[in-house]
């Protein structure tokens, strides 16, 4: 059984694939840092990632499916699943073997499972635009800070730079601890250095908060409260739509 | 909080506590709206404001305790009213509190919480002061500073008053992202029983207003292309649902043919919540009619999405929807002599109509038909739902009992049971436990 072994970067996987073809060896599984190797193996490759190969390759797959199906399968990538990066190869290598386009043919489990993860990381990225809370902070930035499952700050940034492109925010995710910033012109992506409560908490202290900040907070609150019909209370509806893992940095669901 | 530029804290304590209490009163007075929806409009910031509308399904940002999302903020500009409407929690003989909210008020928790990623933008409605007129007046100006001062470039809905000049509507259109007039009553007689100062007239003028100037636009745009659009969201309306003796069949045609004028892209169904209990016009609710709400809902979805008449959902002889079943289920139950329908053959219209298939796996499955035979494993892993579908359909394998074999009533029966009872126990399946 051929193992390939890579370094969990989308590069890696595709120059995986290269390596598949030039070295003319099918793995039967594709395993990742952290991922589980197969108890029988009798070829192990370590995939060196090199940029110039895995270009070569993503451009030779542009060819062969459509960019929203390219897309697609880039995106299902962050899904950081192990169990996935098998079949995720596998596909890939079935586009390259079939002289049809088979970016369609959706009996294919493989091909199913890639869907499957790209909406659950889109998902995953709609959630930032849905649920980030901003707080005004004394200079006029607006600081927003969420744990997302999957790594999507960079699909979700560009919507708030469109939305909030005359002021300055910054967006951070906790829990890969880095985030972005936008003075109001430029957007950099960078690491928070303060140790201070709001990197745990989210809150910001008061003396980092803008005066008007904890009002409209408080009507924020009142107008979540008082919005909701009483004779149709649905907290599993609620859960349902607004998992309970975002909450803790929701204004609305904390605060006196 | 800023006013042009200069920092003026101390009217803004002095606003604070007194705006709290009118928020909490006016969010509840507006709460039994259903529209939210902040979809309908892509337009990107402009580069000299705030704000961008997302288009596609839009954004929810929250989720109220009753479940509902909360995209933007709804509010009245005031619950004083002068009509009287039984159904209506403002109607003035009832002795609740009353408020307002200034226009520059409204506009600035508007910015403050769209700048903190609370809202989407504004939906603002109205009890009716003085005349339609003035009201309506009242609300165009939150639109007009909202655009015009603030530069916000985000969703904006407004109600739009019955009774309404059309010079007016026609203002509020230029700023408005999206304008609903409320049938709130299907049927124009209970509707003047319910509501004696108001008709069918009353409502379908200013939807007539909003659907003309939209066109109208559309052929100014054509002409020049720098024209600003007019409610580039459509309009929508509302349907208060067991508040009248209508039956579904009358709130579908009413729907039907209110999705089929131009301009109309969402109609809304509010289950009535008892708010006027005193009132023997309306009938004694214990529970607001959830579930007849939500097969209203499914009934609208399958007009919209599915290619379904709204004489085919309900008729003469089915004047309302089976609470039990789903529509579309009650329809394939009806139409027994339809199926088997061959999954690897049939068209996509018809694929759509099987119990079970939905949007989504109707398109993978004409896809992916095109590679290979499909068998009901592959159905399985697009996620049909087989357990409902496997009487309607067939894929050339062993065949299983169809609904024209069997009774539709028989069919009715074990699907009803299967949703009772607990998965593990379904003797169909095999288990092995390892």
């Amino acid at each position: 059984m051929t193992v390939f072994r890579f370094d969990g970067s989308f590069d890696g996987l595709l120059t995986g694939v290269f390596l598949a073809y030039s070295a003319k060896k099918r793995p039967e599984c594709v395993v990742a840092p952290g991922g589980e190797m197969p108890l029988f193996s009798s070829d192990v490759v370590d995939v060196v990632t090199d940029v110039s190969k895995s270009e070569r390759v993503w451009n030779a797959l542009l060819r062969k499916v459509s960019r929203g199906a390219a897309s697609a399968m880039a995106i299902s990538f962050l899904c950081e699943d192990n169990a996935f990066y098998t079949s995720l190869f596998r596909f890939i290598c079935r586009v390259f073997d079939s002289a049809e386009n088979v970016e369609s043919d959706f009996s294919d489990a493989d091909l199913l499972a890639i869907l499957e993860n790209s909406r659950r990381v889109k998902g995953e990225a709609h959630r930032v635009v849905q649920f980030m809370r901003f707080q005004k902070a004394a200079d006029d930035t607006y600081f927003g800070i969420m744990e997302p499952r999957y790594d999507v700050m960079h699909m979700a940034v560009e919507h708030f730079r469109d939305r909030f492109s005359d002021g300055k925010f910054i967006i951070y995710d906790r829990r890969r601890d880095y985030g972005y910033y936008y003075d109001g012109r430029r957007l950099e992506r960078m690491r928070l250095s303060s140790d201070r409560s709001h990197m745990t908490t989210g809150i910001l202290p008061d003396d980092m908060a803008d005066a008007d900040e904890q009002l409209f907070q408080k009507l924020w609150r009142t107008y979540f409260k008082y919005t909701a019909i009483p004779e149709r209370i649905n907290p599993r509806k609620q859960r349902q739509d607004m998992p309970v893992r975002f909450w803790k940095y929701l204004t609305e669901k904390n605060g006196l | 909080m800023r006013f042009g530029g200069l920092k003026v804290p101390y009217i803004c304590i002095v606003m604070t506590e007194s705006v709290i209490e009118r928020l909490k009163i006016l969010a509840g007075a507006a709460k039994y709206d259903v529209s939210c929806s902040s979809s309908g409009t892509v337009r990107r910031n402009n580069g000299k404001g705030v704000g961008n509308t997302v288009g596609g399904i839009g954004v929810c940002h929250s989720f109220a305790d009753d479940g509902r999302c909360i995209s933007l903020l709804k509010i009245m500009l005031t619950n004083y009213c002068i009509y009287d409407c039984a159904y209506c929690v403002n109607r003035r003989s009832n002795d609740v509190p009353r408020a307002t909210l200034s226009v520059s008020e409204i506009v600035s928790v508007t910015m403050e919480f769209y700048r903190r990623n609370y809202i989407e933008g504004l939906f603002l409605s109205s009890g009716v002061v003085r005349n339609p007129d003035y009201t309506m007046e009242r609300m165009v100006r939150v639109a007009r500073d909202l655009r015009e001062v603030h530069r916000f470039n985000g969703y904006i809905h407004l109600k739009s008053i019955p009774g309404a000049s059309r010079e007016l509507v026609n203002m509020a259109g230029r700023y408005a992202d999206r304008m609903s007039v409320n049938v709130e009553i299907p049927n124009e007689a209970s509707l003047k029983y319910l509501a004696p100062e108001k008709d069918h007239k009353s409502v379908f003028e200013p939807m007539a207003y909003i659907k003309q100037g939209v066109l109208e636009n559309k052929e100014d745009r054509r002409r020049l292309r720098h024209v600003p659009r007019f409610v580039p969201a459509g309009q929508s309306t509302q349907m208060i649902v067991g508040a009248s003796p209508d039956s579904d069949k009358d709130i579908l045609a009413l729907s039907s043919a209110l999705y089929s004028t131009p301009t109309m892209r969402r109609v809304y169904y509010s289950g009535y919540v008892a708010v006027n209990l005193y009132d023997n016009r309306l009938p004694a609710l214990k529970q607001p009619p959830l579930v007849r709400e939500h097969r209203l809902y499914q009934a609208d979805w399958l007009m919209r999405f599915y290619g379904f008449k709204s004489g085919e959902i309900a008729d003469d002889d089915n004047p309302n929807l089976d609470l039990e079943i789903d529509p579309k289920l009650g329809w394939a139950l009806r139409h027994p002599e339809l199926f088997p329908i061959d999954v690897n053959k049939a068209e996509y219209e018809l694929i759509l109509r099987v119990p079970g298939i939905g949007v989504k796996s109707a398109a993978l499955i004409v896809n992916a038909r095109k590679y290979r035979h499909l068998t009901s494993e592959h159905l399985k892993k697009i996620g049909v739902v087989m357990k409902r579908a496997r009487y309607f359909i067939t894929c050339n394998e062993l065949a299983s009992a169809c609904v024209a074999d069997l009774s539709p009533e028989y069919v009715k029966r074990q699907l009803l049971s299967a949703v009772k009872a607990p998965a593990s126990s379904d003797a169909r399946q095999l288990q092995f436990d390892f």
